[in-house]
Parts: C-alpha cells; sequence; structure tokens
C-alpha cells in the first residue's frame, strides 16, 4: 500500500519491465546478457505478485511468500545457466548465441 | 511525498531496464541491472515488506549480480564491446513488445480492482510461521521442495561447472581429444556428440 | 484300395528338392546325384506298386475301373466350392505317374553322367526334383483349381531349367519366352476356371466329370455369345492347355526351349509337361465330350492336326538336331490332341481318347529316348547341328542302335510302340473325318522322313572328320537309353483300351489291318525318301530344296512366326497401346503423386529456415503468439 499509487500504475510499471526484458532476451547476441534480460523479466512478475498481494488481500500470505520462492529458484536458475555458461565458454570458448545452433533443422 | 518517490523509482528503473539491454558493454549492462533491481528493493520497502526488500538486496544484489559479475569476467575482457542485433529484427522485437505491452496496459486498465484499504504491516514472524505451518494455508510442503531444489542445483552446478572430468573420461584412443590444442578439439568433440 | 501311401510319391522329390535346394553349397556333387536318383527310385517304386495295386488287385467294380480320392480342404468359399488338396487315383492318373517316374528316373539317372562336371550339377537335381514334384501334383491334382496350382509350378521349374544356363543370353530370352507364352495361356485357363467355379458351383472333378451330374446336364442354362458359358470356359481352358502343350498359334516357345540342358529338353519337354495340355483335356473329357455335343472338341481336333501339319513341315527344314525333335514333339502332340478332339465317349466310340492317351505314353518312351539320344550325340560332338555330324555309327554304337529304335517307333513301324498308338488314332480318325484322317496319314509320312533324314544325318551321311574323335557315351547314359530302347519296343503291347477308356469300362481294340497297312506304307515311303536323301552323301536333298524354293526358306524360318509375333507385341502393342499408357501413367498418375511429393519438399526446404536453431527465434515466435493468442481472446471472443 503505497499512498498515493493506485495498483494500476504498478502494474504498467511492471509490464512495461517486463516488455523490456522480453525485447532484450530477444535481441542480445550474448548467453549472459540473456541472462540479465531472464533476471528483469522474472523480477517484474515478483513485484506483481507482491503488489498484489499487498493491494487486493492484504490479509494473506501467498504472494510474499511466493516472492521468497521465486527468488530462491531465480537465483538457483542464475547459478546453474553460469555454470552452463561457463562450461560452454571451455568447450567452444564462445558464449554467442550464434555458436550455439547445432539444434537447428 | 511517496508519490514522488515512486515515480522517481519507475523512472530510474525504465531507464536503468532500457539501458541494461541496449548497452554494448557487458559489464556497464550487469550494473544497470543492478540498479533495477535495487528499485525494486525500493517498491518492496515503500509496500512495507521490509523483509522481502532485505531479500531482494541480498540474494540479487549481493549474490546473483556477483555470479554474472564473476562469470562475465571470466569469459569477456573487459572492454569488448558487444554484437548488436540486426536491425530489422530489433524493430520488429520492440514493435511485438509494443503491442503486447499495448494488449498489457489495456488489459490492466480495463480491468475493475477493489483495492482494500486496510493497511496490514506483515512482519519476519508472520512469513516464518507460514513458512513452516503445516496447517491449512501453511507453506511447509513447498519450502521443503525448494531446499531439495536448491541442494540438486547446487550438486549440478558443481557437476556442469567440473565439466568432463567428472563425468566420464573420453576414451584415449580418439584422435579427438588428443590434448595438443584442447579448445579447438573440444569444439569438436561437442560438435560430434550433439550430431550424433 | 488303400491310397494314402501315394503321398508320399510327390512328397519324396519335395523333400529331395528342399534338401537339395537348401544345402546346395555343402553337398558334393557326387552325392548329390544319388540322392536325387535315389529319391525318383522309391517314387518310381511307388508309382508301379500303386499300378499294379490299381488295375490288377483291386480291379474293376461293376465293370469299370473306380475313381478314388483323398483329399483335405484348403479354402473354403461356398459349401461346394472349395479348393482340396489331395490326390485322385484313375486310369489315366495312374498311367502319368507310370510315364512321369519312369522318364523322370531314366532322365535323372542319364543327367548323371550328362552332366558331370558342371558347376551347378546339385542346383540342377534340386530343379529336377522340383519338376517331377509339381508333375506329380499335377497328374494328381483333384480339382481345377490344385491342377492350375501345379500347373504354374511345373512351368516355373520348366522356367528355371531352360534358364539352366543363365550366364547364355539366348538361354535367358528362351526362359522368358517359355514362360511369358505360357503364363499368356494360362490366363484363358485360370478365367476358365472362374468361370466354371461361378457357373457350376464346383472345381472337383468328380463331380465336374459325372455324365448325370449337374454341371453336364444343365450346360445350356446360361449362354454367352451364341454358346454355352462352360462352352466358354472349356474354350479357354484349352487355351491353357495349348500354351503347356505348344499348340498352334501358342507354339513359339518350344523350340527356343531347346536351349535348356538335353535331359531337361526330354523330360520336360518331350514327355511330360507338354502333354499336360492333352492330359488335361482328358481330365475333363467328359464335359467337353457333353458339353454343347462336343463344340470344343470339334476346334481341339482342329488345332491339334493342323500343328501336327504345321509343326511336321518345319521340322522338315530344320538343322539343330534338338529343334527337329522339337517340332517332332509338337506334331505328336497335335496328333494326341486330334485323336482326343475326334474320340466319342461310350465303348468303341471312345477310341480316340484311348488312343490319345496310349500314344502319349508311348511317345514319352521313344521322344524321350530320342532327345537322350541327341543328347549323347551332342555330349560326344559338341555342336547341335547336323552339319557338324555325320558317320557316327561307328563312334557310338549304342547310341545308334537305341536312336534307331526309336526313330522306327515315332515312324509307325510295327511291331514298335509308336505302330500301334498312331494306328489307333487313324483309325479314331478315319472313323470321324475323312479330312482329318488324310492330315494324320500324311503327318505319319512326313513324320518317318524327317526322323530319319535326322538319324541317316547324324549316323551316316558324309564322314566327317572331328577336332577330337567321339566315343560312345558313359555307361551312366547308355543305360537309361537301353531300358527306354526296351520300352519303346514293348509297351506296344500293352493292351491299352481294356485299361484307360473315356467310360473307364475298356474294350478289345482290333487292329485295323488295311488302315495300319497305308500308315505302315506311307511310313516306309517316308523313310525310303530319307534313305535316298541322306544316307550317303549326295545333292538331292539341295536340288529339292531348290525346286521348292519359297517354301523352303518359309519352312525352315518356322513360316515366320516369331518374326509376326514380335511385330504384333513389338510395333503394336508396345507401341501403340502400352507406350501412351505409360505415358500417361508416368506423366499424370505418377506425376500427380510426385508432384505432391517434390512440392512438399521445396515448401520444407523454404520453410525449414524458421528451425534456425537459435533460442531466440523460437522465443520470439512464442511472444509473438502469445500476444496473438490474447488479442483474441480478450478482444474477440469476449464483447
Amino acid at each position: 500500500m503505497i499512498p498515493g499509487i493506485s495498483i494500476t500504475e504498478i502494474l504498467s510499471l511492471t509490464s512495461i519491465l517486463f516488455f523490456i526484458g522480453v525485447y532484450g532476451f530477444i535481441t542480445r547476441t550474448n548467453l549472459i546478457s540473456m541472462l540479465v534480460s531472464v533476471e528483469i523479466i522474472l523480477n517484474s512478475t515478483v513485484i506483481n505478485f507482491v503488489v498484489i498481494n499487498k493491494y487486493l488481500y492484504p490479509e494473506l500470505l501467498q504472494g510474499v511468500v511466493y516472492s521468497i520462492f521465486i527468488i530462491a529458484v531465480a537465483a538457483a536458475e542464475t547459478a546453474l545457466a553460469v555454470a552452463i555458461i561457463i562450461n560452454l565458454y571451455k568447450q567452444i570458448s564462445s558464449v554467442d548465441v550464434k555458436e550455439t545452433e547445432t539444434l537447428k533443422y | 511525498m511517496e508519490k514522488y518517490i515512486f515515480y522517481v523509482l519507475a523512472l530510474i528503473m525504465i531507464v536503468s531496464a532500457i539501458a541494461s539491454v541496449s548497452s554494448r558493454r557487458m559489464l556497464r549492462s550487469v550494473v544497470y541491472l543492478l540498479f533495477v533491481l535495487i528499485g525494486i528493493a525500493g517498491i518492496y520497502f515503500m509496500a512495507d515488506y521490509n523483509f522481502l526488500a532485505a531479500i531482494q538486496l541480498t540474494v540479487y544484489a549481493g549474490g546473483i549480480i556477483v555470479l554474472i559479475i564473476f562469470s562475465v569476467l571470466l569469459v569477456h575482457h573487459i572492454d569488448m564491446e558487444l554484437e548488436v542485433a540486426k536491425k530489422s529484427k530489433r524493430i520488429i522485437t520492440a514493435l511485438a513488445c509494443l503491442i503486447g505491452l499495448g494488449v498489457f496496459m489495456t488489459t490492466i486498465y480495463s480491468h475493475p480492482f477493489i483495492e482494500t484499504t486496510t493497511a496490514v504491516t506483515t512482519t519476519t514472524a508472520d512469513i516464518g510461521f507460514a513458512l513452516l505451518s503445516t496447517e491449512a494455508g501453511g507453506f511447509i510442503l513447498p519450502f521443503e521442495v525448494i531446499s531439495i531444489l536448491l541442494l540438486a542445483v547446487m550438486i549440478g552446478a558443481i557437476i556442469i561447472a567440473k565439466g568432463e572430468d567428472v563425468t566420464e573420461e573420453p576414451p584415449k584412443e580418439t584422435p579427438l581429444v588428443k590434448q595438443e590444442k584442447p579448445v579447438e578439439k573440444k569444439k569438436e568433440l561437442l560438435e560430434t556428440e550433439v550430431t550424433v | 484300395m488303400n491310397i494314402s501311401y501315394l503321398f508320399l510319391i510327390p512328397l519324396i522329390p519335395l523333400a529331395v528338392f528342399l534338401l537339395l535346394g537348401i544345402f546346395n553349397k555343402k553337398i558334393k556333387p557326387a552325392v548329390s546325384g544319388w540322392i536325387g536318383v535315389a529319391g525318383l527310385v522309391a517314387s518310381t517304386l511307388l508309382s508301379f506298386y500303386a499300378a499294379f495295386q490299381y488295375f490288377f488287385v483291386t480291379g474293376k467294380l461293376d465293370g469299370a475301373y473306380q475313381t478314388f480320392t483323398a483329399r483335405t480342404v484348403w479354402l473354403n468359399f461356398t459349401d461346394t466350392l472349395h479348393i482340396d488338396l489331395g490326390i485322385l487315383i484313375d486310369p489315366i492318373s495312374i498311367m502319368m505317374l507310370i510315364v512321369v517316374s519312369t522318364i523322370s528316373l531314366m532322365v535323372h539317372i542319364y543327367s548323371r553322367g550328362y552332366m558331370k562336371g558342371d558347376p551347378g550339377y546339385t542346383k540342377f537335381f534340386a530343379f529336377l526334383s522340383l519338376f517331377t514334384f509339381s508333375m506329380y501334383g499335377l497328374v494328381l491334382a483333384t480339382n481345377l483349381f490344385q491342377i492350375y496350382i501345379f500347373w504354374e509350378l511345373v512351368g516355373v521349374s520348366s522356367f528355371l531349367l531352360i534358364g539352366y544356363y543363365y550366364t547364355k543370353n539366348s538361354a535367358v530370352a528362351a526362359a522368358k519366352k517359355a514362360f511369358i507364352v505360357t503364363r499368356f495361356a494360362d490366363f484363358g485357363f485360370l478365367i476358365g476356371i472362374l468361370i466354371i467355379g461361378f457357373y457350376t458351383g464346383t472345381w472337383d472333378f468328380e463331380t465336374l466329370n459325372n455324365p448325370e451330374g449337374a454341371a453336364i446336364a444343365n450346360w445350356a442354362s446360361t449362354s454367352f455369345m451364341g454358346l454355352s458359358v462352360l462352352t466358354w470356359a472349356l474354350i479357354l481352358i484349352f487355351m491353357g492347355g495349348a500354351g503347356k502343350s505348344a499348340m498352334f498359334p501358342l507354339h513359339i516357345w518350344l523350340p527356343d526351349a531347346m536351349e535348356g540342358p538335353t535331359p531337361v529338353s526330354a523330360l520336360i519337354h518331350a514327355a511330360t509337361m507338354v502333354v499336360a495340355g492333352v492330359y488335361l483335356v482328358a481330365r475333363l473329357f467328359p464335359m467337353y465330350y457333353f458339353v454343347e455335343e462336343g463344340y470344343v472338341l470339334n476346334i481341339v481336333a482342329y488345332v491339334g492336326a493342323f500343328s501336327s501339319l504345321f509343326a511336321a513341315i518345319i521340322a522338315i527344314t530344320q538343322t539343330d538336331i534338338k529343334r527337329v525333335l522339337a517340332f517332332s514333339t509338337m506334331s505328336q502332340i497335335g496328333y494326341m490332341m486330334m485323336a482326343l478332339g475326334v474320340s466319342g465317349f461310350d465303348g468303341h466310340e471312345g477310341v480316340g481318347y484311348m488312343a490319345s492317351m496310349f500314344h502319349l505314353f508311348t511317345h514319352a518312351m521313344f521322344k524321350a529316348l530320342l532327345f537322350l539320344g541327341a543328347g549323347s550325340v551332342i555330349h560326344a560332338v559338341h555342336s547341335n547341328y547336323l552339319k557338324d555330324m555325320g558317320g557316327l555309327r561307328k563312334h557310338m554304337p549304342i547310341t545308334n542302335i537305341t536312336f534307331l529304335i526309336a526313330a522306327l517307333a515315332i515312324a509307325g513301324v510295327p511291331p514298335l510302340a509308336g505302330f500301334w498308338s498312331k494306328d489307333e488314332i487313324l483309325v479314331a480318325a478315319f472313323e470321324n473325318s475323312q479330312f482329318l484322317y488324310s492330315i494324320g496319314v500324311l503327318v505319319a509320312g512326313l513324320t518317318a522322313f524327317y526322323m530319319f533324314r535326322l538319324y541317316f544325318g547324324i549316323f551316316w551321311g558324309k564322314e566327317t572328320t572331328y577336332a577330337h574323335k567321339p566315343k560312345e557315351s558313359p555307361r551312366s547314359m547308355t543305360i537309361p537309353l537301353i531300358i527306354l530302347a526296351i520300352f519303346s519296343v514293348v509297351v506296344g503291347f500293352i493292351p491299352f483300351s481294356e485299361y484307360v477308356t473315356a467310360d473307364k469300362l475298356g474294350f478289345v481294340a482290333h487292329l485295323n489291318y488295311p488302315l495300319a497297312a497305308i500308315a505302315v506304307f506311307i511310313g516306309l515311303i517316308g523313310i525310303i525318301f530319307a534313305w535316298i536323301f541322306y544316307k550317303k552323301e549326295n545333292d538331292l536333298a539341295e536340288r529339292f530344296a531348290n525346286a521348292f524354293g519359297v517354301f523352303y526358306r518359309w519352312s525352315s524360318n518356322k513360316f515366320y512366326f516369331d518374326e509376326l509375333y514380335l511385330f504384333i507385341t513389338r510395333k503394336l502393342i508396345f507401341k501403340r497401346i502400352s507406350a501412351p499408357i505409360a505415358y500417361f501413367d508416368k506423366k499424370f498418375v505418377d506425376g500427380t503423386m510426385e508432384g505432391i511429393g517434390n512440392k512438399t519438399l521445396v515448401v520444407a526446404n523454404k520453410i525449414k529456415g524458421i528451425q534456425s536453431g537459435k533460442v531466440q527465434d523460437y522465443a520470439f515466435g512464442f511472444i509473438s503468439g502469445v500476444v496473438v493468442l490474447a488479442i483474441v481472446f480478450i478482444y474477440l471472443w469476449t464483447n
């Protein structure tokens, strides 16, 4: 409950952040940059959980608890992603998405 | 007062996010991300979720950002400039994102939210009890699942990062794994594995 | 009469075929020859035992020889229409068993010497056993469909054995020709079988052939284009028989079939398989006789008579000794067909039927002997052509004597086998039609002439100097010759008319002295002409040939029938009918299908770029899709 600020304004903010993250995820050519974009996307959604909890159902705790879980999962995901990226770099000495297209056709 | 603080935070976050996804310097991009994360922590503070804000700061700003910076430093020269995607691709993506944003916005502004006015302060103790509660509405099960997930991730991260030393010894005879030019050969190895 | 042991007769050669075929490379040639002979000896003994049991132990019931069957239902269509597999024993099948067994055994023994050192020795015996099995199955068949199955099996065996020297182009072509021509004829046979199955509801020989049965009694119930459908069916079946028996105009495969090894020619293309057509007509004889009052039998008679004359004329001019014998076979089978065609049914009326079977029997003996003798000569001289032979009587005394006996037998000189059967045929023809009789007598004279032209050409005539001296064949080859020569002398004395007749009752046949005298006289004239022309080297024959000019050339080119067929198939059918159909098939039918396939490939190639492998492209697609779906669901579906 932020005085003077309605829920729609906060949701608009998170939507903007979300699409900035999506834009980054699609346009960046580097795996680490993509990871950064994913972090932005995740965080923008976490805010949604918290804010909806706060503005609409303040007596419940679901939103908060799930935010904590999301943060935990995001941390785990980042750790794994970084491990994979470094391993990939050891193997092909690049973290460029162009070098990792062997899935095609 | 809070209203202006929020707008300032929002502005900072949006600008840093845009800078973060468009900066051509890797390290700068990560630092902009840090600003975004701190801004989000600010939102949590303003929403009276102090514990959540603290977690945001410690885990994200403290842990994840450091991790990413480490990986950036491991794989990049500090002054290396990133490639940019093709202009057409950027425009199309931006267009799709804007359309999506429009859909989101119209949905948000057309939906009648019923905001409550009761202000309830959630304390750390409340969250702690809720997490460990075994009664209806308690979160003990997801809590334990998360703990197992974290353990699995820890083991997985170690194994992935250590690479092939742990998984299996490559056959000695094959010329692919002769150790003269390790990097090149490993690349070949990966390709053959994938094609197989 | 217990006939269950008769199943062994065809099954033993089948077992031998499987044994030799499967262990083709493992069995030594010396062993495989003996295995083949041993199997045949067992079958032959069983056949003779069966014949003895049938004719002398079981004997007649109410004055007629009985018919025994043992069968198992194989495919069921309706209550009456089903395909059985089994054996049927009656006088003609017993007689055919004797023929097939005897000739096949002789050929097996002979082949041990003839094929010695051939790389495909074991394979050859395996094929011979397969053929023997098929032929046994054919003669023992209980119904039309079973006979058809084995009919095709003998066709396949014949194909395999004609093409035995498969590295020779001419042998391959001959095998294909034989198979295609007989297959074409069998097409008619199959349609005939189906018509009979449809209109009479049965394929069983006993039911069909019963003179009081429904099939014969109701022949007039359905007609098609002025003839009973059963008449059409019988004509079509005769077409199949004509193809197998090399009757005009389906005879073109038989001369070429001589590309096979000579024992094969003796077994398949002289004694057994080629008479299958005669056997088929004889098997269905009551139907042929009663349906449409013997309409089809007239066709049979005239086709037979014409083929007989036609082949005899060609045989005179051929220079390849095996081809002479091939046309002679065709001529003699024409004789048999003619005899069947002029035959009646009851008692002495059925003398034609009896004569046909009798001639089939005796002809098998002396024609096999002629072929084996020719094989012996070819073995010694390494050539098929008369020009390379001459004066061989000093080098090959046994072959000489046996060949002479066979030639005398086929020429109808008493008291050899051919005289008796040929006499009966001429009697039957005389009683039926003067025209057919005169053709028969003419053919008898021509037969004597070309046979002795052959004999004198090989064993007398000019004294050829041979590159390496020909010597008498080994004992494994001469023994069958001697045995068959004895048979050729004695089988004529069998009182055939008491055993094998159309109505199974039997009658006593008397020699018709005037007719016999005429036939013998004509035959002797033929022999004397041959004597004059070919006994000593002279140019009489050549002058004679020049005098005939065009006619001689036509005859030696087999009246250009091969060319005619080639013209019809290549120029007319292939070019005018098949080529446009093939074009349509390729361009339109295939074209449509291939077009669909090709277009799919093209489109796939174009759109496969979407699968770039870049995770971002997929993410973009995902996001765009979500946005589109969101628009659709929020703004278009809810209002």
